[in-house]
Order: C-alpha cells, then structure tokens, then sequence
C-alpha cells in the first residue's frame, strides 16, 4: 500500500482557517491528509505543539497564518515565523528533515492556495517518507 | 546508638562524581545527618560491595540518595535493587533528575561514542582496535563488563522517584533544606522536586526591561553589565526556562543560567520552550521588517542542542538523536 503521510495542520482562525472553509464551499478538492486544528492565531502556535505532533506521530506539520502585516493580532505570524525557522535549524540537527515543518500564509480568500498548499505539502512528505516517529500505516 | 536510627544510603550510577562531593561538602551538617541515621551503603564514600546491598531486607534502607544518569545494565540493575530496598529514593542531582549532561551522547551511536573515546581523543593510540567487550575469554577465564544501553536515561524512566534534588551538583543548602524536612518528618508530597517552584529568573536580581535583542553573543566575546538581564544583552541565559532554588547563582556570578534545575512545573522540554522565548525577544528593528535577517541570525546559532539541551536532552520530547523512517522509539 502506498505510503500516506499523517498531517498536523495549526491554521489561525482569522485567515487560515477561512481559507480552508473557502477551499471547501468552493469544492477544491484536495487529499485528505492533513488533520486540521484551528487556533486563534498562528502565534499560539508554540515550537512545543509543532514537536509534541511530530514526536506523537505526524508525518508532517503545516503552521499556517494571515500574511505579514495581516495578523488579527498584529504579530503573532511574526513571532511564529522566527520560532518555525529556529526550531527548523534544530529539528536537523536533531537528525530529522525540516522540512517536514511547513509555513504557509494563506489568507480568508485564498481557498484554492490552501488546497495547494495541501496537495503539495502531501505529495513532498510522500516523497519523503515516513517521519521519524510515524505512525501512518505503510 | 538510639534504637529508631535510620539507615541511608547513597549511590552514583553515570555522573562524574560531583554530587557525591556535594554531599560530602555538607561539612558539619553531615554529622547532624550521622546523629540521625547511619549510613548503610555509599560506594564513594565506604566500604560497601553489591553483596551487602543485596543482603539487606525490603525497604530496610531508610532514604537512598542517588546520582547519576542510567546508562549502563549496571546502573540499571541497581537502580532496580535499590529501589525495593529503599523506603525513599532520591533522585539527586541533574542527571539522576534529566539525564544531566551523559545524556547529550544521546545524539551519537554506540560505535562513535567507543570511536571518540578509545581512539578519536588526542591522549588515544590504539592501533590494534582495541575495545571494551561485554565479556572477554582469557586465559580459561571469562571476564564480563557492564553492557552500554541505547540511551541515557534519568532515573525516574527506570523506576519510580520519591524526591527529586535538582542541580549539578545540588547546592550545600539545598540538600540541607532536603535534610531538614526529613528530620522533622516534613518532606512534601511524593513525586516533589525540592526547589523552587518557579523559574530562575525569579530570583534573579539582574534588572528585566523586556528589550528586543538584535543580535545572540557569547559571555567570552562581550563585557557585560552586571545589572542588567542577560537575555536582555543578547547572551543565551536558560533563566526562564529553569526551574528556581539556586538563588540565581550563576547570573548573580555574571554567567548566564545553563539549566541544570531542568524545567519549572508545568514545562515539558526546556530546549523547545526556550526557542519560544528567544523567538519573542529576537527582532532587527521594526517588528516583521526584517523577517529574512532575523531568521538567518538564528539558524547561524553555533551548536543549538548543546544550549539548549544542556542537561536536559534525555528528557526533551524528542529525547536524542532520530533518524528518518519511522524507526524512532516512541516512548
Ligand atoms: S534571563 Fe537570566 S539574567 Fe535575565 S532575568 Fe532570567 S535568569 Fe536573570
Ligand atoms: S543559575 Fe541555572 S545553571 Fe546556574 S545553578 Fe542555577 S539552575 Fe543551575
Ligand atoms: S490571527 Fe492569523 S496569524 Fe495571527
């Protein structure tokens, strides 16, 4: 059976999350892969969570937010962008591929960027394998 | 001898052997310890074998001390055995308590670590290969060492921990603090860390103001302000992500805090929660116009575990080294 990869995905509620509701009423389809989590913003996200969800068994984990500048809360993508680029710099050194961690900006009307975004993130963890601690079925 | 004395007991598994001079380092305070209890078992200290350990009943030890990190099947085995002959078992000190520093080899295989240490050392020459074995045929005699095990591992993962002690080494009042509460019958609920509840930069009397740093320094490459929070002057200081109860000592001695009190209550892995607090205080200039630069100055950070995982690697989430495909124990 072909390897399907197991994704955490933390969208903020502001952006993020209305991209994907958008991606749905608009009938994108894209791969049931990703086990979204809306939070209220993506700077609640906190390098624990990404690492709890990796070492628990994802495959892969997606942090999205509102783009720069568009943060309900003014700077919380910004906050998770410098703790998504350290952790990335330590998850190597720790032996694992960083880019099982993805950051992605999508805002309340990009529907069909949140569908890609997905398909893509799906089809590079694939390709990448099972993560280290995965406990998606092969 | 009064007939109610206690017995205890005290002994080192993988450390370097501070915490047992740590506890000789109670100097007078130690014969306060002999009035109330004799001791019964302390490699370092006495003269007592494996034989006498085992020949002692069920609990008949009344407090065990014990430091060091498991390592070995040695550390293991008895680790378990003192565990049925103590009452109480004491994790004491930063390795039995996070694994301790043994525990950063938990980012390299077996065969690096023999590698490093048998032939890769300057003060090394082994040209025939020679390397320890778990048993050895000499002569008609088969000679057995101590088998390395996978990982270091704190001693709470191998058996069950009443107290904990923090630090590397505990300090003097800390432990006397410890002896106090058991003298007079005092102790807290079991499964307590015997510090601080909070974390060291609660104690620390350096002046916060919540800065922005712009850039990450060493303590070697700068002059620093003896008043001011290190964080605050770009200097890695583990203060926030560190359990209290050494009185800030190491920012009080104008060193940043490297963690050895593991994590405060209620914080799982220091290391990632630290990358959290460096994340917030980071920033060049205005917030979110300088993202690329910023994110740069952090990925050039020299040798991140070893920051950020001091002493606490054993325990963190992702617990060493992991290699890709799914392989990783997940415990
Ligand atoms: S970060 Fe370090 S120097 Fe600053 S307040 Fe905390 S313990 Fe003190
Ligand atoms: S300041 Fe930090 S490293 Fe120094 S003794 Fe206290 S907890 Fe340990
Ligand atoms: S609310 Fe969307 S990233 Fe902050």
């Amino acid at each position: 059976m072909e390897f399907e990869p197991k994704l955490v995905g933390f969208l903020c509620k502001w952006c993020s999350s209305a991209g994907a509701d958008l991606a749905g009423v608009s009938r994108k389809s894209y791969p049931p892969n990703l086990v979204p989590i809306t939070v209220n913003c993506s700077g609640r996200i906190d390098v624990n969570h990404i690492v709890r969800a990796l070492k628990d068994g994802a495959d892969g984990v997606l942090v999205s937010g509102c783009h720069p500048g568009d943060c309900h809360y003014t700077s919380g993508n910004y906050k998770t962008w410098r703790r998504v680029a350290l952790l990335k710099h330590v998850l190597e050194d720790f032996g694992m591929n960083p880019d099982r961690v993805r950051l992605e900006w999508v805002s309340a009307t990009e529907g069909e960027k949140f569908a890609r975004t997905v398909e893509e993130f799906t089809d590079e963890i694939k390709e990448l394998g099972p993560g280290p601690f995965s406990n998606a079925k092969e | 001898m009064p007939k109610n004395k206690k017995k205890i007991g005290a002994y080192w598994a993988s450390s370097c052997g501070g915490c047992d001079v740590a506890l000789l380092g109670l100097h007078e305070k130690i014969l306060d310890l002999l009035d109330f209890a004799d001791i019964a078992f302390w490699p370092a200290a006495t003269d007592f074998k494996y034989e006498d350990l085992k020949g002692y009943g069920k609990n008949e030890l009344d407090l065990t001390f014990f430091n060091g990190g498991i390592r070995t099947t040695e550390n293991e085995e008895i680790a378990e055995l003192l565990r049925e002959k103590s009452e109480l078992l004491v994790a004491y000190g930063t390795c039995a308590h996070q694994g301790g520093i043994p525990g950063l080899a938990n980012m390299s295989e077996e065969v690096d670590l023999f590698d490093t240490v048998y032939k890769g050392t300057p003060t090394s020459t082994n040209p025939e290969n020679i390397f320890p074995q778990e048993s050895t045929k000499k002569d008609g005699q088969t000679l057995n060492l101590p088998g390395l095990q996978e990982r270091v591992r704190s001693l709470d993962r191998v058996v069950d921990v009443d107290y904990t002690v923090p630090g590397c080494p505990p300090p003097p009042d800390l432990t006397e603090d410890f002896l106090d509460l058991l003298v007079k019958g005092a102790l807290p609920e079991k499964g307590s860390v015997v510090a601080g509840t909070k974390s060291v930069c609660d104690e620390c009397s350096r002046e916060w103001n919540r800065e922005t740093i712009d850039e990450l320094v060493r303590p070697q490459e700068t002059e620093i302000d003896p008043d001011k929070c290190l964080l605050d002057q770009g200097i890695i200081c583990m203060g926030p992500v560190t359990r209290s109860g050494c009185d800030g000592s190491c920012p009080e001695a104008n060193m940043p805090c490297k963690g050895c009190f593991g994590p405060p209550p209620e914080v799982e892995d220091q290391g990632t929660e630290m990358l959290n607090s460096l994340a917030s205080v980071l920033q060049l200039g205005e917030e979110g116009q300088a993202l690329e630069q910023e994110k740069e100055l952090l990925s050039d950070l020299p040798d991140p575990i070893g920051t950020f995982y001091t002493f606490s690697l054993s325990n963190s989430i992702l617990g060493g080294k992991v290699s890709e495909g799914g392989e990783n124990d997940r415990t």
